[in-house]
Order: structure tokens, then sequence, then C-alpha cells
């Protein structure tokens, strides 16, 4: 082989390497910017109560089926007479709770709409350490209409428990999470979707958590897995308000709350979250050791999410029954059970 | 031959030597790719450190003669003199040129070379969300080794609007981005993968976690900063733009005008309430935002293309933008200095006034929750004291009310009028100017005679004379021409006495007019001139000097009487217009051909 031959051959092999390395690098760069594009159609602005006292009145969400379901993280937000969704293209629909996991800090809405671009949840990824993500939410409520959400793009940490508990982390959730090294759980971010780089669903974004002992902010998605079943289980009516029509009978003599000894938090909103103002000595409910500020969750595993649901509720169970509460104390989560003296 | 295959051959063996360790050759040319942009980019990033220690922040210098770009806020503690490190390990000083209060934006000037590296400008409209972006600067004054921070991540989102606070600091059509921008990385370069600027950092998104990064950066566009730069470098304290009507989105999803000035030029132009806004500023316009961030991006005084549809008709025109704040409001928002730093030193971690890099503006600042210190930028503890400037500097700092540097507006005005004169003197032609042609409109005869004492004009079916004596304002003769005899009374009055005598003559900065050809459009020099109770817009081309365009206006809630000059040629040593086209809104007065120019007085030179 001749000097030049050689070189010739060289070049080519040099050549077709540089040209391979850089066409690679162009084609993953435009494609991130394609794969964001891809995801953006499935993200959800959600607009609800709050707006005072530094609470944001908005958080994200997405959808996960082509008539509408969206999955968001549970809040405050979600506590209002209308909830809005904005979808990508700037529809504003409303959203009507479906129900939802306070174990899991996880609710479905859905809106009114048909062949919508969804995240199929059998689809989910699973992640490990080390992988690279991307945080798509309305962090700040920096998008509005149908102004895509933030993306911010980071690597997974760790795949870890979480270690809630009072003074830490507050928050009912205490299975796997992903611990993300961006900032992704920012104000408005809670209920926003983590991907891998390919824009594969991996996580529900979590909320804002700080450790109030050390001042730090924890960056967190809720794995898919961890919550795909509970989502099935919202979907097919458990966990949801219950929804009854007026031929379902009512007993004659109902519980009231005033005869387990509940008085609630005056109801002055639209949606007052059912929280104990005091219990009665001596009554069912002081037995079974209720307390003020307990929230009501559940009453026989019908959600209720407000004063007057739990009102609604107690109208369906007969004084003879014994009545089934859960309640959120703190951060726990407490199973009860009432039963009236004869 | 040799030595270059063996050069082959050992990148060839280090490439493999990186595929036996699994790092793909896409990878390595994409790390070399970055390096090689950042390497690029560094080099034209700038540390600004405030005079006396009053904190500091970032730039990025877009010129070699050493124009830079910052924020406002990092400028205002800093005051007119600074000092500019770059990455050659030079210490350079610098002084304010211009500023945009409402867009965060200042230009300065660094001295001392003529061959300074410079960003290149991007066309940010084409940064799409999940392109990487690096931003290069000064967090935390870190950069006293002359080595900048370089902070990398993609677009998060592009086109945001963020609130003003109040007034002033308003983001629009901004880059959103998840590279860390702290405090100190104000003013500095946010650049796109090859390097290339596509905006300057200056704010950020905090609340409650203290004012360092949480992922959320913005940077102002450099589409919208290169609208600004030309009125920028004017010395000038330069505003945004309002557009005289608001628009409100329908519950159909139009954008309608939901309200409008009837002295507003867009009024002027046909709009009217309900009208729907179809395009602005070349922009399709879907939403109230998208319709707000368009107008974040053009300076007080532009005209903006616009296409409405109204009565069933769409028309498309240009409207001319009014400022947000008038000229007294906004001298006064940015005099209102930050609060002086207090003598004794604060606790440790107390932010202290004046100690800190700039803040960076952020979104309302609540402070609902415990903060844990801020990161204290190393400092030395005796704060140095304010120098004064070094005299060659000192010369170009010209305080006067109303501009940030009047020096640089002086020198620009002073700039414009050597090229427009193009060394022709004009101050002895004190004489009677007859100016002898005709109207395109039937070729009918037209003379005009302008002298310091009588105004009169021989037009198409009317005869005019101005009363010099009396206000200008309501002298528009001829009739439809908004004002002609007026424009050509005070343009030969500006010849003779030149900017400095003729009254008050600023330069505005640059500002795109028509060039001739069709619905082209290019920027021009523009000055404007009082004298009288009327102002004249005069527009240079920049190539050639010569004056392009004079805009005679008599009441600022009316059209004004336009002059397109063009057909130059030498009379007497002197290139003067030969064909003036005069237009007043949407009517055209007509174009008149020059045939004979006698400028009398020139004989007693």
């Amino acid at each position: 082989m001749s000097n030049s031959s050689s070189l010739r051959w060289f070049a080519l092999v040099c050549a077709a390497m540089f040209s391979l390395g850089l066409a690679n690098s162009a084609s993953a760069q435009q494609s991130l910017a394609q794969i964001i594009a891809g995801v953006q159609p499935k993200m959800v602005k959600l607009y609800g109560a709050g707006g005072v006292q530094g609470l944001e009145a908005y958080q994200s969400a997405f959808l996960i089926s082509d008539e509408g379901h969206i999955l968001t993280a549970w809040s405050y937000v979600l506590d209002a007479d209308v909830i809005t969704a904005t979808l990508d293209d700037g529809r504003k629909l409303t959203a009507e709770m479906v129900g939802m996991d306070p174990r899991l800090e996880i609710a479905v809405l859905k809106v009114d709409a048909q062949d919508l671009p969804h995240f199929n949840l059998d689809e989910a990824v699973a992640l490990e350490a080390g992988q690279r993500v991307l945080a798509f939410s309305n962090l700040y409520g920096v998008a509005t209409g149908n102004e895509p959400t933030s993306v911010l793009r980071g690597i997974i940490s760790a795949k870890a428990d979480l270690a809630a508990r009072r003074g830490a982390f507050e928050t009912n959730y205490r299975g796997k999470v992903y611990v993300v090294d961006a900032m992704t759980n920012n104000p408005g971010a809670a209920g926003g979707a983590l991907t891998d780089s390919k824009g594969r669903l991996a996580g529900l974004i979590g909320k804002e958590l700080r450790n109030a002992q050390t001042n730090t902010w924890l960056n967190f998605a809720i794995p898919i897995g961890e919550l795909a079943q509970a989502v099935v289980d919202i979907r097919a009516g458990r966990l949801r308000t219950a929804n009854r029509n007026e031929t379902v009978k009512k007993p004659k003599e109902a519980h009231t709350l005033a005869l387990l000894g509940i008085q609630l938090v005056p109801d002055f909103l639209p949606k007052t979250p059912p929280f104990v103002e005091s219990v009665k000595p001596m009554s069912p409910a002081a037995k079974a050791d209720i307390r003020t500020d307990d929230l009501i969750l559940f009453v026989n595993e019908q959600l209720v999410p407000s004063h007057k649901q739990v009102l609604e509720e107690l109208t369906f169970i007969d004084r003879v029954d014994p009545v089934r509460l859960t309640i959120q104390r703190g951060q726990e989560l407490i199973e009860v059970q009432l039963t009236l003296e004869p | 031959m040799r030595t270059v295959i063996l050069g082959f051959c050992l990148s060839l063996s280090l490439f493999a030597q990186a595929r036996a360790q699994g790092v793909p050759a896409a990878v390595l040319s994409a790390e070399q790719q970055r390096i090689a942009a950042i390497a690029k980019a560094s080099k034209s990033a700038v540390a600004v450190f405030a005079n006396g220690g009053n904190g500091g922040g970032s730039g990025v210098v877009v010129s070699p003669d050493g124009y830079a770009l910052t924020n406002f806020h990092v400028v205002q503690p800093a005051g007119s003199y600074m000092k500019c490190s770059m990455n050659d390990g030079r210490l350079y000083d610098a002084v304010i040129v211009g500023i945009d209060p409402t867009g965060d934006v200042a230009v300065i000037k660094l001295e001392g070379r003529n061959d300074f590296p410079v960003a290149t400008l991007a066309d940010s409209d084409r940064v799409k969300v999940g392109d990487w972006c690096f931003a290069v600067g000064n967090p935390f004054l870190l950069a006293t080794d002359f080595q900048p921070t370089v902070t990398y991540g993609i677009v998060s989102g592009t086109h945001r609007y963020q609130y003003p606070a109040g007034t002033l600091l308003e983001y629009a059509d901004c880059i959103q981005t998840d590279a860390a921008i702290n405090p100190g990385n104000s003013g500095g370069p946010l650049y796109d993968a090859n390097g290339d600027l596509i905006g300057v950092n200056g704010r950020g998104s905090f609340e409650k976690r203290g004012r360092v990064n949480v992922g959320v950066g913005y940077a102002i566009s450099i589409n919208q900063i290169k609208h600004f730069l030309g009125c920028l470098k004017s010395g000038r304290i330069v505003d945004h733009a309002t557009a005289g009507f608001n628009v409100a989105t329908s519950e159909s999803g139009k954008v309608l005008v939901s309200n409008i000035l009837e002295d507003s030029d867009a009024y002027r132009r046909g709009l009217r309430y309900d009208a729907e806004i179809v395009s602005f500023g070349g922009r399709t316009i879907d939403t109230t935002n998208t319709f707000k961030n368009v107008l974040g991006i053009y300076p007080k005084g532009w005209r903006v293309p616009l296409t409405y549809r109204y009565d069933g008709k769409e028309v498309t025109t240009r409207v001319r933008l009014t400022g947000v704040h008038a000229d007294e409001e906004l001298l006064e928002l940015v005099q209102r200095k930050p609060k002086p730093a207090p003598g004794p030193r604060p606790m440790p971690g107390k932010p202290e006034p004046g100690d800190e890099p700039e803040k960076i503006p952020g979104d309302k600042p609540k402070n609902e929750r415990p903060k844990l210190p801020m990161p204290k930028p190393p400092m030395p503890l005796e704060k140095p004291k304010a120098e004064p400037p070094p005299p060659a500097i000192a010369k170009m700092i010209e305080p006067r009310r109303g501009y940030a540097n009047y020096y640089f507006n002086r020198l620009n005005r002073d700039r414009v009028w050597k090229a427009a004169t193009a060394g022709a003197d004009f101050s002895k032609a004190t004489g009677i100017w007859t100016l002898k042609g005709e109207h395109s409109r039937g070729g009918a005869a037209i003379e005009v005679s302008l002298a310091g004492d009588k105004v009169s004009g021989t037009f198409p079916a009317e005869k005019a004379t101005l009363d010099l004596a009396k206000d200008l304002d309501g002298q528009l003769a001829p009739s439809g021409s908004g004002g002609l005899l007026v424009a050509l009374h005070l343009w030969r009055q500006l010849l003779i006495d030149g900017p400095e005598k003729f009254g008050d003559v600023y330069y505005y900065g640059t500002a795109p007019y028509l060039t001739g050809e069709g619905e082209q459009l290019a920027e021009y020099d523009v000055l404007i001139a009082t004298r009288n109770v009327v102002e004249l817009r005069l527009a240079f081309d920049p190539a050639s000097g010569r004056l392009h365009v004079l805009e005679m206006v008599a009441d600022p809630d009316e059209d004004p009487c336009v002059v397109r000059f063009g057909d130059y040629r030498e009379v007497n040593g002197r290139q003067l217009p030969h064909r003036l086209v005069i237009s007043r809104g949407e009517f055209v007065y007509g174009t008149l051909t020059w045939k004979d120019l006698q400028l009398e007085g020139e004989a007693s030179k």
C-alpha cells in the first residue's frame, strides 16, 4: 500500500467517523426539541383554589386517556368549586373530580372532550439512578393559555423510599420515589410529568417538600408503577365520591354528626374541607379517639371532599349500622369505626 | 506526509481507546463541540464590577470597539463608571452608554482596545424548547480571577411573558432556561449550543427558596435587544412602547381590540374597537399574551407592521408606537436609586444592599417561610473606596438630565450630521434658496423661495406664504401636504445653522423606514430636532449618510408631513436632493422634481 493510498484510506475512515458523530449529535439535538414537542400536547394546566398567603392557585397535570381523564397531585388547589383545565391547545375546560387516593396524594379528574393526546399508564417506563429525565410542569404558572409548559432536564439521582415523617418531609406518601437532581418541584409543578429522555412517562412530579430540619427541598416524582393500580381503582369507581341517583332509598333514621359527637369547621366555602372543630365528650367520636383538626377523607369508603358531602353521605347510613371513617391526622391516615350506643 | 498519517493514526487509536472504554464517537464529538462552543463564547463574556464595591454582574461584548450589553439593574447601582474583566486576564475601564429601564437592558462601553472579541448575535426566534444552551458570567462575583463561570442547561420555554415590577423590568418574549442563573449572572450572555448569543440573562423565579437558582431563569431575547441596540448607543434613557390600543381574547378565540385611543396612530390607520388583530410585528397574534410579547420588543417611536380585519376588510399598515412612560415619569423612576449601603456591617447572612452582587429581579418575593442565609459572595471585609475615573475616561462621561450619558448622544449626533453634509458648508448660504421644478400631477410648475425672513411657494392651483412671526404648526400649506413649506423652511435652517445652533437636536438612535423599494424596510440613523413649536424627525441612510426621510410633526396627535428625499446631485459642491416625495398618512401629495436649485449667499463666501 503506497503512502498516498493509505492516507486516502485513513482520511476516509476519519471522515466517516466524523460525519457519523456529527450526524448523530445533530439528530440527537433535533430530536430533543421534537420529543418535547411530542409530550407537550399531553400536558394540562390546572387552576383552582388558592391565591392567598403564598398558596398558588394552579398546578400541573397530564392526560391519561383519549376521553379526558387527567392525573394530578391531590392538593388544596382541587378544593375548588370549579377546577379549570387548560389544554395545550389553549382550550379551557371544566374538570370534574373523578376520585382520589389520599395515601398516594393523587387525584383523577375528567374533562368533557374526545380524541385527546395522552400518556398510556400501561406503557410507562421504570427508571434507574443515572438515567436522564425531562420534567414537564407549569412551575410558577409561567405558561398560560396555549403556551407550552416548562421543561427542565435532569438525572435520576436515586430511587428510594421517601423518608416522610413529621418535621421532615411531611406527606402521606411513603413509597418509592425518583429523586431528581434538577429543581423539578417548584410552586405549581406538582402533578407534572417526569419522562425519560425519549419522552416516555416515568413519574408524577410530587408536591414541594421541604425538610424543616435542614431547610432543604426535595425534588422527586412518584413512579407511575406505584400509582397505576390506584388510578385503575379510581377510574373503576372505587375511591370516588358516591354517585347515586334519586331512586336510592335513604334509611328512615340515619346518622347525624350531632349524634356521633362531631362538630365540623363551619361550612363557609363552596367546598369546605371537612375538618373536625370539636368532639363532644363521651360521644362515639370521642370513644373512637377522633380529635380536633382531624380531616375526614372517607365515610364508609365513599370519598367526602367537603363538609356538605359528609352530611350527605351520613344520610345514607342507618343508625343501627356502624360508620367507618378514614381520617387524616397530620400526615397519618387513621381508620376508625363509630357505633351508636343503643 | 508521514507525520500527517501518524497524526491520523494517533487520533484513530484515541478513538479506538475511547471506544474500548465504551464512549461512543458521537459523545466524544458532542463533547468536543461543546468545549469549542464554550471556548469561543467565553471570550466575549464580561464580568462587571461596580466602582466602590457596589456589587456587580455580567455582560457581553457585541462590537469590536467595546460596546457591551448588560442589565439596567446591574448598572443602576454601579453608576456611570465601572471596571470590567474578561477572560484574557485584563481589567478594562467601562462607562455607561444607554439604558432601557423597562426592558432591563443597558449598554456600556469598554475602553482600551479596538479589537475586542465579540459575540455572534443569533436569531433568537429560531430557538426551540429543548435546545441546549449555556450561560457565561459572574455569579456571586466569582470571576475576580478573570475566569467566568459556565452553567449549562436547556431552553425550558420560549416567548415567555414576565410581568414588570411596577412599570419597569418587564420581560416580554423572553427565553426561559434551566441553566443556573444566579445573582451576578445578570446582564451576562445566554448562548446556544454553537456559542452564539441568544439572550441576556437577568431574571428568575424564586419566591420562597431564597434568591438562588431554582431551575427557572429568564433571558431577554437577543432579537429584542437588536431592536433597541441603536437607541441604546445614543446615550439616552430609552422607553418601551404602547400601541394606543388594548386587546382581549374573545370567546371564539380571536384577539379583538377592546379599547383604543382616538388620537393614536393606530386609530388614524383605521383600527377601531372590535377589529380583529391578525398579525403584529410580522407575528401571527393568537392570544393576548402574544400581542403583549410582540409589543414588548419594540422601542418607543418605531413603526411596526400591523394587519387587522375590520368591517369585512383585511388591512395591512404600519403603526407608530408611543412611549409607555411620560418622559418625566421615566426619569423619576430611573433616578430612584436603590437605598445606600448602611455604615455598620449587618449580621452575617443578612443581605446588605450594595454588598451583594445585584439582586436578580424575580417574581413577587414572599417571606412566608424561613430562609437559610444566602451564600455570600467573597468580598473583602473593608469595602474598597469608590475611585474617580481616570481623566481619559472621565471625558467620556457627561451627565445631562434625561440622558444616561450625553457624551454618546453628542458623539452620534455629530457623526450623523458630518456624514449628512459630507463636508459641505451651508453656513454661508444664508441668502434666498430658490427651488424650481414640477409636480408629478400633470407636470405643473412649482417654485419655492426660502429665506430667513420670507418663505413662499407657488404650487398647483395655490400660492402660499409663511408668516415666520407666528407659530408654524398652524401654517400647513400647501393644502394636503401636511406642511411641506414649513418642512422645507426648517430643512434649510437646519442646514445653515447646524444641529448645535438650530435648537434642541438629539440623536434618537436607529429606527426602520421604508427604503423606497416596495415594502422593504431598513434601519436608519434618526435625529430629532425641535424648533418653534414643531418637531422634525430626520432619518439618515447609514451607508451614504444622506437625509432619507424628513417628518415634520406639527401636532403629535396628527399625521406628520413626510418628505422622502432622493436623486441627490451636486450643486456647487453640495449634494442636494432633486426629487421629493411628499405624503401625509395614506395620502400621497405628489412627487416634486427640481430642475433648478439656487442657493444664494454662497457667492459672498
